[in-house]
């Protein structure tokens, strides 16, 4: 087995397909990850407030 | 008496409780599922022989088509939810079809995106108004109404409730973009995947890469999918406790 990343002529439409696949995938991790994060901290924020302060 | 009959298999997942118990676990053994199988999608990607007319634009396929089964993928899910969330008003449904939507555009765009990069070297042209390509964009199109329609409105249940419509008026576009390639005289290829005739397959040394690189993506959908629905479950949480808060 032997790799081949040497696309030649078409490198210049090869590497950009890729590339911006792996953006569009780190954007969509990286915005579900973070909503689900801000949602839950709220959530658990707003819970702590509503059975008030511990004595 | 009162007692819930679940008849329907989903039905466990109906319960915000339990699909939150559910997709704890879930989301990330999908995310895991989704990068092993790249891994190994993306080593047969590299490792394949070019092909003989397309040379090594046809790498490009292992993540153009997968992109481009998705984008009509999420969209049925997105269709389905809408459906389920305007008839039995369930708020998992609403949000299922919420999660949806930025996921299938952001798969449409890919599809675009990578199916132009091919388009350049092999038909000489960026873009060409044929029935595929003009009903991916319409796909795209509605994908982008439907966020717009949820972020344009400030009652929530009317923004859903609209949005779900739109969405519903979308699945009349989903077997234009599957079938176009039959129906009209397209620039763009036929079917050439497993359910293909056996004249169009692909080559079983191209067959495997392309096979691996959807199931990768399917999985990386599943988690996201899951991801995103909780993320709108605890929004819905917080509001209820702000709105609490504010009336007490």
């Amino acid at each position: 087995m032997s790799f081949d990343f040497d696309a030649g002529k078409y490198a210049v439409y090869v590497w950009p397909a890729f590339a911006l696949t792996a953006v569009v995938f780190v954007w969509m991790i990286a915005d579900s990850l973070a909503s689900a994060r801000r949602w839950r901290a709220e959530a658990e924020r707003r819970q702590a407030d509503a059975k008030g302060p511990s004595k | 008496m009162g007692a819930h009959n679940n008849k329907n298999p989903f039905d466990f997942l109906a319960n915000p409780e339990r699909f939150m118990a559910f997709s704890r676990w879930a989301a990330p053994m999908f995310g895991a599922i989704a990068g092993v199988l790249a891994v190994i999608g993306l080593i047969l990607t590299f490792t394949v022989p070019e092909d003989y007319q397309q040379g090594d634009t046809v790498r490009m396929m292992f993540i153009h088509v997968p992109a481009a089964i998705l984008a009509s993928f999420v969209y049925l899910c997105l269709g389905i939810a809408s459906f389920l969330a305007l008839v039995f008003r369930h708020v998992l449904a609403d949000a299922a079809a919420q999660a949806c939507a930025p996921l299938g555009a952001a798969f449409t765009v890919l599809a675009l995106a990578t199916g132009s990069l091919w388009g350049k070297p092999m038909w000489g042209t960026w873009w060409v108004w044929d029935a595929r390509l003009t009903s991916v964009l319409v796909l795209l199109l509605f994908y982008l109404g439907y966020l717009a329609l949820r972020g344009a409105l400030d009652d929530e249940q009317k923004a859903a409730r609209a949005a779900a419509i739109l969405a519903l008026v979308g699945l009349i576009n989903l077997p234009i973009v599957k079938f176009s390639v039959d129906w009209w005289n397209s620039l763009h290829q036929g079917s050439s995947t497993l359910f293909a005739k056996s004249e169009n397959r692909l080559p079983v040394v191209y067959a495997w890469p392309m096979l691996v690189m959807s199931l990768a993506y399917l999985s990386a959908f599943g988690a996201l999918w899951l991801v995103r629905i909780r993320a709108l479950v605890w929004r819905r949480k917080a509001r209820a406790l702000a709105l609490k808060a504010a009336e007490a």
